[in-house]
């Protein structure tokens, strides 16, 4: 009896911890460290199992002291190891930001390119589930915008296992950010299409190519993280009504892989940017940016941008979810640019 | 040792059971909408939620020597704290649940509780609260105005930065200042030992110049007699002063918290140690109350938080545009 053969799919948290087990396994310079990472195994998964396999030595649960244990990855890593190291929710960068933009992201350049920072630090990010205004952010501009630190984000678990590989064999820091209504945890809920096909051996996916998730000819939807899922099922909805979406995964902030979003909107014409970061001073202003800088003659219709207002995330489900992106709102600023067009 | 009066006993007694009545309405509210499926965005309270069962001993003991122009700041686990501060029940659980009523509006949520009114707020990042707390007491000091701050922490705090820089800078301005750490062994999932480098964390006080204490025994009234001596200090002029007090968690971290990491038994051995029934067969020892009384102060801290749910459930949502409201005044 020949049964067919099954496509392992694996969560983003899944893919994440496989990814850091088997580079462990390699290279005896990758340890882990931060809080909850051992034997509970990451509030939000992603470090399972490690503890049990490596022990406490490569994987370290640390005190509630950000400041000193990435100021150490930085110390670690610049002597010859490879940390990995968790900020458990992106938004607590502010009790240690120091180790990560004025040493982690500038020792390399500071030191004429003769220190290596070759380390992770991983932290979860976004908004959804009522956590609130310390709990919710995404801050992928305010990492982006520092130069110095490779800025990945993930929509799905192939590129999470991909990236992060690709991340810790990097000789450069990298921020490895991911959102935690991908991650597969059961008491998140979690986005279907996160959760994919991931092959069983190491694979690299190079950090700073984006890619087109979905094909199309009358507008480019470029997004990152969750916003990618939003923007896939407002193709869906926009193909209803007969309007080809093309969709882009950047995958990658720094580098950013203008070229690719550029090709498109050459091709579209028109440009919606959705981005669950704050709206001003953000990543849709940057690809916005980009892409009037380039060729503003390539644009059909004023490009649009689908973000979090600029306000604090509020608790209460009914401000929050209003705030958030979604798919209606991408299609609605769809049906604006058409609406302006035919003016 | 500064022995509370029966007025005080009685009063700490009722604002614990007040509390554990919340948390329990909470515990069982937080659950509505959120089985089969465990989803933290369902029901009527969403979100995280991390009760203080077992801690209520901590709140009342220090609060028990404080008025509404006292500050207090709290952490991501601050009911009990806020209780025993007086923040108003009603809009506290109606912020809990999201609602126009709330002391928020429904902006804050359960780890963002601000009742000006009473001095107290808390927020969700570990240690931030306690340079708000240093900074009031230099306000206070500086205006030459009456009252004292007191900056609740867990013993997970005491790692951070923040912990030393205040402790520091509140002892070098000679500033009207408690710092209380709750310390109930945990830290999410880590225990205090594989986290914290000395045995007690009051020690630390003595590298700041400033009185430290430990409190063992999860006891209101020792937790009394501690914070009078501080309180009184920080009112006379004398500086900050540090109380470490153990205490225990009875519940999981957040709601949905497995609590695989605890040692088999440590549960039901802290159960047994609950401080609230404990401390009502103590003042029935001491002839503070008889059954009836109990039972009195019993049917009226339920009634408290049975019409604080009731006010929460039956209040409106925002609007959501309000969301665009409160950034800037
Ligand atoms: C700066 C910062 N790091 C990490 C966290 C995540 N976190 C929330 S509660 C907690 C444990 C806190 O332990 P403790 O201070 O002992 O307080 P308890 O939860 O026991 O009341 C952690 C690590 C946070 N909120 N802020
Ligand atoms: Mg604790």
């Amino acid at each position: 009896m020949s049964s067919p053969v099954k496509q392992r799919k694996l969560t983003v948290a899944r893919a994440m911890a496989e990814a850091v087990a088997q580079e462990m396994r390699l290279d005896p310079r990758v340890f882990v460290m931060g809080e909850d990472i051992g034997p509970l195994g990451g509030v939000f998964g992603n470090t399972r199992g490690l503890h049990e396999e490596f022990g406490g030595a490569r994987v370290r649960d640390t005190p509630i002291s950000e400041t000193a244990f990435i100021g150490a990855a930085v110390g670690a890593a610049s002597d010859g190891m490879r940390p990995i190291v968790e900020l458990m929710f992106v938004d607590f960068f502010g009790v240690c930001m120091d180790a990560i933009y004025n040493l982690m992201a500038k020792n390399t350049y500071f030191s004429g390119g003769k220190v290596r920072v070759p380390m992770v630090l991983m932290a979860s990010t976004g908004a959804g589930y009522s956590d609130a205004g310390q709990h919710s952010q995404c801050l992928y501009a305010t990492f982006a915008h520092l130069p110095g630190m490779k800025v990945v984000v993930p929509s799905n678990a192939y590129d999470a296992k991909g990236l992060m590989t690709a991340a810790i064999r990097d000789d450069n820091p990298v921020i490895f950010l991911f959102h935690k209504a991908l991650q597969g945890m059961g008491w998140l809920g979690t986005e279907k299409g996160a959760t994919v096909a991931v092959p069983e051996e190491p694979y690299c996916l190079e950090i700073g190519k984006a890619k087109t998730v979905r094909e199309g000819s009358d507008v480019s939807i470029v997004s990152l993280g969750v916003g990618v899922h939003h923007a896939l099922r407002a193709a869906q909805q926009l193909e209803k009504d007969g309007v080809s979406a093309e969709v882009i995964d950047l995958r990658s902030l720094v580098p950013l892989d203008r070229e690719h979003v550029i090709a498109s909107v050459r091709k579209t014409g028109r440009l919606i940017v959705v981005d669950e970061d704050y709206h001003s001073f953000g990543v849709s202003g940057e690809i916005i940016a980009s892409v009037v800088e380039h060729d503003i003659g390539m644009l059909k219709a004023r490009p649009q941008r689908v973000a979090f207002p600029d306000i604090p995330i509020p608790f209460t489900p009914v401000m929050e979810q209003w705030a958030l992106p979604n798919a209606e709102k991408i299609v609605a600023a769809y049906q604006q640019m058409h609406e302006e067009q035919s003016r | 040792m500064t022995v509370p009066s029966n007025a005080q006993r009685l009063w700490m007694f009722e604002q614990m059971l007040v509390s554990r009545y919340l948390e329990e309405s909470i515990e069982r509210i937080y659950m509505e909408g959120k089985t089969p499926v465990f989803n933290m965005a369902n029901g009527p309270i969403p979100g995280e939620m991390h009760l203080s069962n077992g801690q209520e001993p901590c709140a009342v003991g220090v609060c028990a020597h404080l008025n509404a122009e006292d500050i207090v700041t709290a952490t991501h686990r601050p009911h009990h704290i806020a209780v025993a501060k007086g923040v108003h029940l009603n809009e506290m659980v109606a912020e809990i649940f999201g609602k126009k009523t709330g002391l928020s509006g429904g902006r804050g949520g359960h780890m963002h509780l601000f009742d000006a009114r009473v001095n107290f707020s808390c927020s969700g990042i570990i240690a931030e609260g306690m340079g708000p707390a240093v900074g009031a007491a230099l306000s206070r000091q500086l205006q030459g105005k009456p009252g004292v701050a007191v900056a609740f922490i867990g013993e997970g705090a005491a790692n951070q930065g923040a912990f030393h820089e205040t402790l520091n800078l509140a002892a070098l301005w000679k500033l009207p200042v408690v710092f209380v750490i709750e310390d109930n062994a945990w830290g999410i999932s880590v225990a205090k030992q594989a986290s914290t480098a000395i045995e007690r964390n009051y020690l630390r006080a003595a590298a700041y110049g400033m009185p430290g204490v430990f409190v063992p025994g999860n006891d209101a009234e020792a937790i009394f007699a501690a914070a009078s001596d501080a309180i009184e200090r920080a009112r006379a002029g004398g500086g900050p002063s540090l109380i470490e007090i153990e205490t225990s968690r009875l519940a999981g971290h957040f709601m949905g918290d497995g609590e695989q990491y605890r040692p088999a038994g440590e549960k039901e051995a802290l159960q047994a140690k609950d401080p609230i029934p404990a401390y009502r067969q103590r003042l029935l020892e001491l002839g503070v109350l008889d059954e009836r009384a109990a039972e009195a102060i019993a049917a009226r801290a339920r009634g408290r938080v049975e019409e604080a749910v009731l006010f929460a459930r039956e209040s409106p949502y925002p609007a959501p545009e309000e969301a665009l409201d409160c950034v800037f005044v």
